[in-house]
């Protein structure tokens, strides 16, 4: 009797130079992929040949409805763009707004600019670590995390009326003046934070099952990350102290006196350190602008831009009208253009805006770090297994809506 | 021609002194230094930069179109120096097509393919020229200013 076991009929021969491979769609729906990302698997084995992300489910047309909008109502699309930082879209649009527009922002709206900014770092990374954490099999830090995420969410209602969609920050100052009693909330969550970060690292770093997914996983050599467009803390976590609050401060960020955390394994775990550190830094500017709150108005005093109080408005003429001129025919910002750069929880968020001196932008542009560090994933997961693609995507942050706009 | 304002300028003086005719004016305002660059000489600006000047990252590519001006799109290349914490802005104007610069800075791909998507620029020499955001059979270029924002039916599938 012969030997030879007869191939099943579905079996192919590998092509002649190739090895037997599969392309395996990863996504939209897988739950690794957090959001809708499709990435394209070409596999030989447990090995990742080729990843070819495909972007685009989550395309709203954010840029282009920014261009039928007054330049005041933008604000409400900047929330949309990346649904986990939405102060930092709010501040990043509303900073180059006033650079074209000259106006002086009064030192109390700033500081709390930078506070709400932090705590919302604080808010954008522990849906990070819960997430990540998740994706990795310990499901505990899911709920530890999103238990400290909604105090955060409720200081952000108090402050705005939303716990998302915030439109707290605006061009020309704050939406409103912060509400009576505060500080107890923030107060209350600066002192307990501390113990949970511990908490979260006493469950993570002694853990065998983390260590071995995370630690000497995604590594690529720092001058590709740079090549590729990768900033925020897989930089830093690569050793490169790149973050715009201390290279091109803005909104009085160089008063506050902070650390930018670095780590050189450049691995997830020293993504996840890097991170973690930032959260503690985070909370040090929190209590810095706490303890140092100017007084003062949180408006710019600039009557043809700036809504009047709602006091004013119904007691004095200019008011009045200034209010009827802005809300029906909006601002005019002068000609002009300029990429206002700030560090969000997921790195460079730049946004290039454009005036032509109506009342509607000529062009916004948000340079997203969603986007550039997705363009890195092949770099970083080809060649790897299968099983390490998840920690790396979950290393990388993204948020599809960043990505997609 | 380099203008007047600018000869002082460092980055501006020391890219007139390599590539004199590339430079169709500059301008530096609210501290950002913006180059106009001659479309067919772009590249070897980008190169310029990139290996004479550390301007390791491409930030962002992106457009603007003038609509109803000619040459319609303004192409918007932002780089950054990490070493000398320096940011500058390049532009070219062109009607339909440019160079594709993911041969100087890898980070161009995606960008640049988001630019043909939504604008319809052609990048000559791109590595992957399809559309990133809209779908593959989509007719037109939304970010084109007489592209209408509302209004616009879309049917997914085999209905007409």
């Amino acid at each position: 009797m012969s030997e030879t076991i007869t191939e099943p009929e579905l079996h192919h021969e590998p092509e002649a130079g190739s090895s037997r491979r599969m392309t395996l769609n990863m996504g939209p729906q897988h739950p690794s992929t957090h959001g809708v990302l499709r990435v394209v698997l070409e596999l030989d084995g447990e090995f990742i040949e080729k990843a070819t992300p495909e972007i685009g489910y989550l395309h709203t047309g954010i840029e282009k409805q920014c261009e039928a909008l007054n330049w005041q109502q933008v604000i409400t699309l900047t929330d949309r763009v990346d649904y986990l930082a939405n102060l930092s879209n709010n501040l990043c649009y509303s900073l180059a707004v006033e650079k074209l527009l000259g106006l002086e922002i009064p030192p109390k709206a700033q500081w709390l600019r930078v506070l709400l900014a932090e705590l919302t770092r604080i808010n954008s990374h522990l849906v990070w670590l819960g997430t990540h954490a998740l994706d990795m099999g310990a499901m505990t830090m899911f709920f530890l995390t999103f238990r400290e995420r909604e105090d955060l969410l409720r200081i952000f209602e108090m402050f705005s009326g939303q716990r998302l969609m915030t439109s707290y920050i605006r061009p020309g100052g704050l939406a409103l003046d912060p509400p009576r009693g505060w500080e107890k909330p923030v107060k209350a969550f600066l002192a307990d934070f501390p113990s949970k970060i511990d908490e979260y690292e006493s469950l993570l770093n002694a853990n065998p099952i983390w260590l071995r997914r995370t630690k000497g996983i995604g590594i690529l050599p720092v001058e590709e990350m740079l090549e590729v467009g990768i900033t925020g803390p897989l930089i830093r976590a690569a050793g490169i102290p790149m973050d715009a609050r201390k290279m091109t401060p803005y909104s009085s960020y160089e008063k506050f006196d902070f650390k930018v955390p670095t780590a050189t394994e450049n691995d997830v775990f020293a993504r996840y350190a890097v991170r973690m550190a930032e959260m503690r830094e985070s909370l040090k500017i929190v209590q810095q602008a706490l303890d140092g709150l100017p007084e003062g108005p949180t408006r710019a005093d600039a009557h043809r831009v700036v809504l009047p109080e709602r006091e004013k408005m119904k007691t004095q003429m200019e008011a009045l009208i200034y209010h009827f001129k802005i809300v029906t025919e909006g601002i005019a910002v002068p000609e002009g253009e300029i990429y206002q750069v700030v560090e969000s929880p997921r790195g460079e968020l730049g946004y290039y805006v454009v005036s032509d001196g109506s009342a509607k932008p000529l062009r916004v542009h948000m340079r997203t770090p969603s986007f550039a560090n997705l363009q890195g994933l092949p770099n970083l997961v080809e060649k790897r297994q299968i099983s390490d693609s998840i920690a790396i995507m979950g290393s990388l942050d993204f948020v599809l809506g960043d990505c997609d706009r | 021609m380099l203008p007047e304002t600018l000869q002082e300028n460092e980055l501006a003086a020391a890219l007139a002194a390599v590539y004199p005719a590339a430079i169709i004016d500059g301008v530096l305002a609210h501290g950002e230094l913006t180059l106009h660059i001659e479309p067919d000489d772009i590249l070897a600006v980008l190169e310029f930069f990139k290996r004479q000047q550390k301007f390791e990252r491409l930030s962002t590519v992106t457009a603007v179109d003038r609509y109803p001006m000619e040459p319609r799109f303004e192409l918007v290349y932002h780089l950054q120096s990490v070493a000398r914490n320096l940011r500058i802005r390049l532009k070219a104007s062109v009607t339909a097509e440019i160079a594709s610069a993911t041969a100087v800075y890898a980070a161009a791909n995606w960008y640049e393919r988001e630019v043909f998507d939504l604008f319809g620029v052609v990048f000559s020499g791109h590595p992957n020229p399809k559309r990133i955001m809209m779908p593959d059979d989509w007719e037109g270029h939304p970010l084109r200013r007489d592209f209408p924002t509302h209004g616009f039916k879309y049917t997914y599938g085999e209905q007409k």
